[in-house]
């Protein structure tokens, strides 16, 4: 469906997602390029963070969830049966839509992660945390208070602490899941910076109802609908071509 | 006339009466004088019956303060609360009443309930409002709450009837009644609080946190321990405290397992605790005894009184985490 | 910067899985360990005390000459302080939540009262005990007898009976009580009509928990209401209820079993006592679900 130029990293194919009787997604079939921002748009229900939750199978927490087809990452089957979930989800890491920082200090926020996967070098974990804070752009203005609880921070600050805690364990994609939709417009434009920057290294994936953010800053665009995936392609050609009716019926705000 | 009652028969009844008391009143500046004062009336009963509670702590303070006080000048706090010796009814005329063992037993039974019966009530609590499925875990928590619900009496009987001599025998002494088993029954006594409290505590802890924690690649077992226990740490402690406070206080059940001789305290030693001591000789004691095992009382009371001061203090700042 | 391409499969270290292991053996361990116990404990009180357990035991009045033993003076002891203790601690503890949650507008006073009912709550039995015997049995002169004890034990439940009507109350949607205000009823008429009505099932939940604790209490029973095993003089008229609660002392069900076990050395029927106070503990649990369920469901 996508420019075959692009490398792809997660490939999902003919993947039906099932809560109970309720048949949440159906047959998607998605190639998603590497080191580019892919946005998920679509009305509330579509299925769209039904599906970023399906790449780092955080689904499987769900009861009665059952999943069919298959989900490759780096060509594995990710919910193959010798996948480790938990390097799984190392390697794709994920930012909420509420911010969640643990009522722990900023540091150990950071920290958490690296110290689950076995790093306790004090130098290197000091290491660590600068250089994720920096990541996540918000370095400057926290490093004298590494020790204050991360709950004292701004909601803004707060969602770039969970950033920096997600790129703490040096995942290779980030999952976003409506990550600034909480937040006020000068911090949503701080995390769309980062994004920016962000995907120099990393893959980013995020799900958002914000059409002008998807195309702001997006390359690739995803419009879910009912648990369908209408319609993939370029943003910009997306946005201005698109080419199913109700992917325009959509962007131009007819509903949704 | 829409009075949305949760039963029919209080449905028929209020509005009717309503019915019958608005239609009567035509002139809004029209008050009934004997409505009026009944309304007067009723709040001021409401008014009693909230200052009973009042009325009954003051009452305990006051009594407890005015009773306990003259054995300790008697016998001179210093003496009193460090003394380590009580023999009230010593034959030859020189009796003693220092309550040391009484507090030391009373501060290491307690200690040793604490540190058996909270890392396994904590464990459990763990289990059932994250390990466990539903089903079994409703069922355990019948199980547990049953546990609650036996009088202190037959746990000191079971106590007496098996770790007693279960003591004797494995440790090959002369009697088996002992701080060692008071501890395990006052261990499995605040077992139900303390599971019931950190149970609430953990189920409280936001699903965000643990999300969170799973999505960073921690296991599951990693995120329980790691990311919910310390996010639930006040309610944890609240249960600590209130397990503190039953065990201090209980006097029945372990006034049939510990033997009941002021010996300072020694794990396989007979001993007496500030509540048995109560317990065990109010039924005889007379005069200056007597008047001493008021004074414990008050010392009791003084504990429990700052152990409730501790919990009030962690169950706000649960509170305020929660919120 | 160079991450390492790790594969999705290589699973956790073995520092990490020996974590977990021994995380999830501890959880089930001390699960198994309070479950067996609690079995343990129901199963051998059942099966020493069951075998001792008649109909004779239960229905009669012990007699060293006939040779009887019989716990029936305990039984109607103990229905007699539950009743007593129910009738004064239930119109103080309903209204004093009444207050707090519909009158109170002192925010000083109400956290004076919240205060008290804290501390009430936890006051050991002991501390009831000794208050009791001074204040109720000498200074209001009603001796050792079953009122002192159930004025000693309405102090202790004082706090439950609070507690749980206020969470009633608080169920009690407000626009029911703005609809009574509404027709001009007053206060004292909406709480009649409106308030109390609703918070029915709060109040029956609070009364059950109250038996339950004054069934399990000894400690303050023993000193307030006395020790004897035999059976007083009862009536059946309600006046002779009120006569002999003044004149009457004696053991209840806990009492008497502490009796058997710790002066008489009579094991059997101490753990026959037991099966019943087990009974009556397990009835009273399924009655407050069920009470409490109903409760939640409003």
């Amino acid at each position: 469906m996508c420019d075959n130029s692009e490398k792809t990293i997660i490939q999902s194919k003919k993947l039906n997602l099932y809560y109970g009787e309720n048949h949440a997604l159906k047959d998607i079939d998605i190639e998603i390029p590497v080191n580019r921002i892919t946005a998920l748009i679509g009305p509330s229900g579509c299925g769209k963070s039904t599906f970023l939750k399906t790449l780092n199978r955080m689904n499987d927490l769900v009861p009665g969830v059952k999943i069919d087809g298959q989900v490759l990452y780096r060509g594995e089957d990710i919910y193959g049966r010798e996948v480790d979930v938990t390097s799984l989800r190392r390697q794709i890491g994920m930012v909420f839509q509420k911010a969640n920082p643990f009522p722990m200090s900023i540091y150990d926020n950071i920290a958490y992660g690296p110290r689950t996967h076995g790093i306790r070098s004090r130098a290197r974990l000091d290491e660590i945390v600068e250089r994720s804070l920096r990541d996540a752009a918000i370095w400057e203005e926290v490093k004298d208070r590494l020790n204050k609880s991360a709950l004292g921070l701004s909601g803004g600050q707060q969602q770039r602490i969970c950033i920096a805690r997600a790129l703490a364990v040096e995942p290779q994609v980030l999952l976003m899941d409506e990550s600034t939709s909480a937040l006020d417009p000068i911090s949503t434009s701080k995390i769309e910076e980062l994004a920016m920057e962000l995907k120099n290294r990393y893959t980013v994936i995020m799900v958002t109802h914000n059409m002008q953010q998807a195309l702001r800053i997006s390359d690739y665009t995803a419009f879910f609908l009912l648990g369908e995936l209408v319609e993939f392609g370029d943003t910009q050609t997306m946005f201005s071509k698109p080419g199913d009716k109700r992917t325009e019926a959509y962007i131009t705000g007819r509903f949704g | 006339m829409e009075l949305p009652l949760k039963t029919a028969a209080a449905e028929n009844k209020a509005s009717s009466e309503a019915g019958a008391e608005s239609r009567s009143s035509g002139d809004i500046r029209g008050r009934h004088g004997l409505k009026d004062m009944m309304e007067q009336l009723m709040k001021a009963v409401f008014l009693i019956c909230g200052l009973v509670a009042v009325g009954f702590v003051l009452v305990i303070s006051a009594y407890l303060v005015i009773s306990g006080i003259p054995a300790i000048r008697e016998v001179g706090l210093i003496p009193f609360l460090f003394g380590a010796d009580w023999d009230p009814a010593n034959k030859s005329g020189n009796p003693a009443y220092g309550i040391l063992p009484m507090i030391l037993t009373s501060i290491y039974g307690t200690a040793g309930a604490i540190v058996i019966g909270v890392p396994i009530g904590f464990l459990m609590a763990v289990f059932l409002s994250k390990v466990a499925r539903p089903g079994p875990a409703a069922v355990i928590r019948e199980v547990v709450d049953l546990l609650a619900g036996i009088p202190s009496v037959v746990y000191g009987l079971v106590g007496m009837m098996l770790l007693v001599p279960g003591i004797r025998v494995l440790f090959g002494l002369p009697a088996g009644d002992s701080l060692l088993a008071a501890v395990i029954v006052l261990a499995i006594m605040i077992l139900p609080s303390i599971i019931s409290v950190s149970e609430t505590a953990l189920k409280a802890v936001p699903k965000e946190y643990e999300e969170a924690s799973l999505a960073l690649g921690a296991t599951e077992l990693e995120t329980y321990f790691r990311v919910s226990a310390p996010a639930a740490k006040s309610g944890i402690a609240a249960a600590v405290v209130l397990g503190v406070g039953r065990a201090i206080g209980e006097a029945m059940a372990i006034l049939m397992v510990a033997g009941n001789v002021a010996n300072l305290p020694g794990l396989l030693k007979s001993v007496k605790f500030l509540t048995t001591a109560i317990a065990g000789e109010m039924s005889y004691a007379g005069g200056l005894h007597r008047q001493a095992l008021f004074s414990i009382g008050l010392v009791l009371f003084l504990f429990i009184m700052l152990i409730n001061a501790l919990l009030n203090l962690f169950l706000k700042k649960s509170g305020k985490e929660d919120g | 910067m160079d991450r390492e391409q790790m594969s999705i499969c290589c699973g956790l270290s073995r520092r990490r899985r020996a974590y977990d292991l021994s995380m999830r053996s501890l959880l089930y361990a001390s699960a198994a360990v309070i479950c067996a116990l609690l079995v343990f404990l129901i199963g051998y009180i059942l099966f020493r005390g069951i075998p001792h357990l008649s109909w004779q035991f239960l229905s009669s009045e012990e007699s060293v000459i006939k040779g009887i033993e019989g716990i029936l003076p305990a039984l109607i002891n103990t229905l007699y302080v539950v009743i007593a203790t129910l009738i004064i601690v239930l119109p103080l503890g309903v209204g004093s939540a009444i207050y707090l949650t519909e009158y109170a507008s002192n925010r000083k006073l109400v956290s004076a009262i919240e205060f008290a009912t804290e501390t009430l709550a936890g006051m050991p039995s002991i501390i009831f005990a000794l208050v009791g015997v001074i204040v109720f049995c000498e200074f209001a002169g009603l001796g050792t007898s079953l009122l002192a004890g159930a004025f000693s034990l309405v102090m202790m439940t004082l706090p439950t009976i609070i507690r749980t009507t206020q969470e009633s109350l608080k169920t009690v949607p407000q626009s029911y009580r703005e609809g009574s205000l509404a027709l001009g009823g007053g206060k004292w008429h909406m709480v009649r009509t409106v308030v109390l009505p609703s918070s029915v099932d709060g109040i029956v939940t609070g009364c059950i928990l109250a038996v339950g604790r004054i069934v399990g209490e000894s400690a303050v029973l023993m000193f307030t209401a006395g020790m004897g095993m035999r059976l007083a003089k009862y009536g059946h008229s309600f006046g002779q209820f009120f006569e002999n609660l003044f004149d009457s002392s004696g053991a209840t069900l806990t009492v008497a079993l502490y009796n058997y076990a710790k002066e008489r050395a009579d094991f059997e029927s101490a753990f026959a006592v037991a099966v019943v106070l087990l009974a009556i503990a397990f009835v009273i649990n399924i009655a407050a679900k069920l009470a409490g369920s109903k409760l939640k469901k409003h």
